[in-house]
């Protein structure tokens, strides 16, 4: 539309003009950005791979080297009393961390709770959005909202009798507390769900149900198979709240053999505060897993927290 | 007939989430709100202490300091966070070379464990050698000897003046989830918006002062308030970063003084006052926000 109107020569140079200032602008923007927000992974890797020898004080240097050559130049540096630019990559901290707090048992805790919540996130989930969407009745609306509404309510205000709930179970200082609620539907992923579900089309349900399926078989048959892409959402999402979760696990998990990694990287932070180098590897392993599974469900990632914001 | 069957098989499916609904959130908000008229130190039940527990807190130090620090924290980090991300999303929106990889490196770190992203920051923000302050000692010395000053980097952990603008600038790293709301609302603005602004001979100011915000004003009213209600309800950052005691306490926040309440000194009923306090405090900030950007958050259009 707009190219059709008749310009002269110099104003579309001048465009022209403006349009590379704006593209030379936005690169050099977004490479400054891109480095501060990435220095710190950097420096995180860093810091767990080198030994604590190669730092001057507890500055880290950041070019990885052969030993020899780390041992030479810095020893060097040291003579001019400049600070270390070079390092020798070492697993030392990592050695040490795991023998100091037992990081396996923290990752199985916490695999454990990640998984069984991711399941009862799915399943309890998919079904009440089922009966929030497909399923047409009186109320239901009325119900969904009152539930939406809920979810601005800080936890907090719930915190202290549903502790005293598990207390009277017997089940404090178990994963209990940890798991069993996602049993119960989780009102976000629930959300979730019903967005999809509102999509599918009804003739495909009527139809389903012509041939005399019951709402279980429909459910389990025809629309969670065509609902992969938000199973894989929810799954996801829960996952990764159980993987980062820290609050739970500090309420209701007491024994040490029960931990999980949050619990156990904040228990290192206090007690070996000063292991920078053992703590920062802890820290590692606990976030690299993340970023793998990251690369690995990038559009699952993006559209989920896209659908998260319709409610807008 | 069919209506009936429909409306049972309904309430089946949802049971799983009434029952839990009752369980976790109906009875607990009673109970808490029961409690918080309450002596209780859950090994015993609770015994009525009227209104005890609210007039106590109102002389609590230790209670009005957390709530004046998550006050101002959420005040400055909310609005501050959203203008980073809405930076990003404008920057990625040019769609320029490179641009998904920007997008992931920006993104990474709000997906990064809080405790471990906590740890890390202690780190970068320690005062005599963390990366922040070698950044910026150079920069100082330049500005002393231009100034004839003294500057010295701050004790970001240390000095009490820091903490938060510390904690502040930690939490603008964790945007990625807004940035890429706001990138996807920015992709979903009408093309035919700015081909008639341009008709008109728009700037670019313009264009996104008139166009660009109003069109994305949904998106960005509803990170607004989950900002708010979540920066409320921070909790394990200051955790991290001072186990044993912030200085002067002006790391300690709300939710956290709380928390040490209820299960280190089993002052159970105290802290369901505060968690109602804290309640009412969320209800009234976004009943006020709702309110004064009614005018401003523009539904209808392109959504």
């Amino acid at each position: 539309m707009a190219r059709s109107i008749p310009t002269t020569p110099g104003l579309a140079c001048r465009t022209r003009r403006i349009k590379l200032t704006k593209t030379l602008a936005g690169h050099a923007a977004l490479i400054a950005l891109g480095c501060v927000f990435f220095t710190p992974f950097a420096w995180l890797v860093t810091t767990s791979l080198q030994p604590d020898k190669d730092r001057s004080q507890i500055t880290p240097a950041f070019i990885p080297v052969p030993k020899s050559v780390a041992d030479h130049l810095n020893q060097a540096a040291d003579r001019r009393n400049e600070p270390h630019r070079v390092y020798s990559p070492t697993l030392e901290h990592y050695r040490k961390g795991l023998t100091r707090v037992p990081v396996l048992a923290f990752l199985r805790n916490t695999l454990l709770i990640c998984v069984l919540s991711m399941i009862g996130a799915v399943l309890s989930s998919s079904l009440v959005a089922y009966g929030f969407s497909i399923l047409r009745w009186r109320g239901r609306d009325a119900i969904f909202f009152a539930m939406l509404a809920t979810m601005m309510l800080p936890g907090q205000v719930t915190m202290v009798p549903v502790f005293a709930i598990w207390r009277q179970l017997n089940l404090v200082n178990t994963l209990g507390p940890l798991v069993i609620p996602s049993f119960f539907g989780v009102p976000f992923f629930i959300f979730l769900f019903r967005q999809f579900f509102l999509t599918i089309p009804r003739e495909l349900v009527e139809a389903a149900r012509m041939d005399g399926a019951g709402e279980l078989r429909i459910w389990l048959r025809l629309v969670m198979p065509l609902s992969l892409p938000v199973i894989a959402t929810v799954g996801l999402f829960s996952f990764l709240g159980a993987w980062n979760d820290f609050l739970g696990p500090l309420i209701y998990l007491a024994d040490e053999d029960q931990y999980t990694l949050s619990l156990g990287l904040a228990m290192f932070r206090t007690q070996y505060g000063s292991e920078y180098g053992q703590m920062l590897a802890v820290a590692t392993l606990m976030v690299v897993p993340i970023i793998i599974l990251f690369f690995f469900t990038q559009k699952t990632f993006i559209q989920g927290i896209k659908t998260s914001g319709l409610k807008g | 007939m069919k209506a009936n069957r429909e409306r049972i098989a309904g309430l089946l499916f949802i049971a799983p989430f009434l029952a839990g609904f009752g369980i976790f959130t109906i009875y607990p908000v009673l109970a808490s709100l029961y409690y918080s008229f309450c002596k209780y130190d859950i090994l015993s039940p609770p015994t009525f202490a009227g209104m005890s527990n609210y007039r106590a807190l109102l002389t609590d130090e230790l209670f009005l300091q957390g709530l004046w620090n998550t006050m101002s924290f959420t005040f400055a980090s909310v609005p501050l966070c959203m203008l980073v991300a809405l930076v990003l999303a404008f920057l990625l929106n040019l769609k320029l070379r490179g641009q998904a990889l920007y997008r992931t490196i920006f993104f990474l770190p709000s997906i990064v464990p809080v405790i471990a992203s906590s740890v890390l920051w202690l780190w970068l923000l320690n005062g005599d050698c963390g990366l922040i302050n070698q950044a910026l000692r150079p920069l100082l010395v330049k500005l002393n000897f231009l100034l004839g000053t003294h500057l010295e980097p701050p004790g970001w952990l240390t000095h009490p003046a820091c903490a938060k603008p510390a904690l502040i600038l930690m939490s603008t790293w964790g945007v990625g989830g807004s940035m890429i709301l706001y990138l996807a609302a920015l992709g979903d603005v009408p093309k035919q918006l700015y081909e008639a602004a341009d008709i008109d001979g728009a700037t670019t100011w313009r264009k996104t002062w008139h166009i660009t915000i109003p069109m994305i004003s949904p998106v960005l009213f509803f990170t607004l308030i989950m900002g708010l209600i979540g920066s409320f309800q921070y909790f394990s950052q200051p955790m991290v970063m001072w186990p044993n005691g912030s200085p002067g306490d002006s790391g300690l926040f709300y939710a956290q003084y709380l928390f040490q309440n209820a299960f280190n000194y089993l002052r159970m009923g105290y802290a369901s006052a505060q968690a109602w306090i804290l309640f009412v405090v969320i209800v009234v900030t976004t009943m006020l926000v709702f309110r004064s950007t009614r005018r401003f958050v523009h539904y209808g259009g392109g959504a």
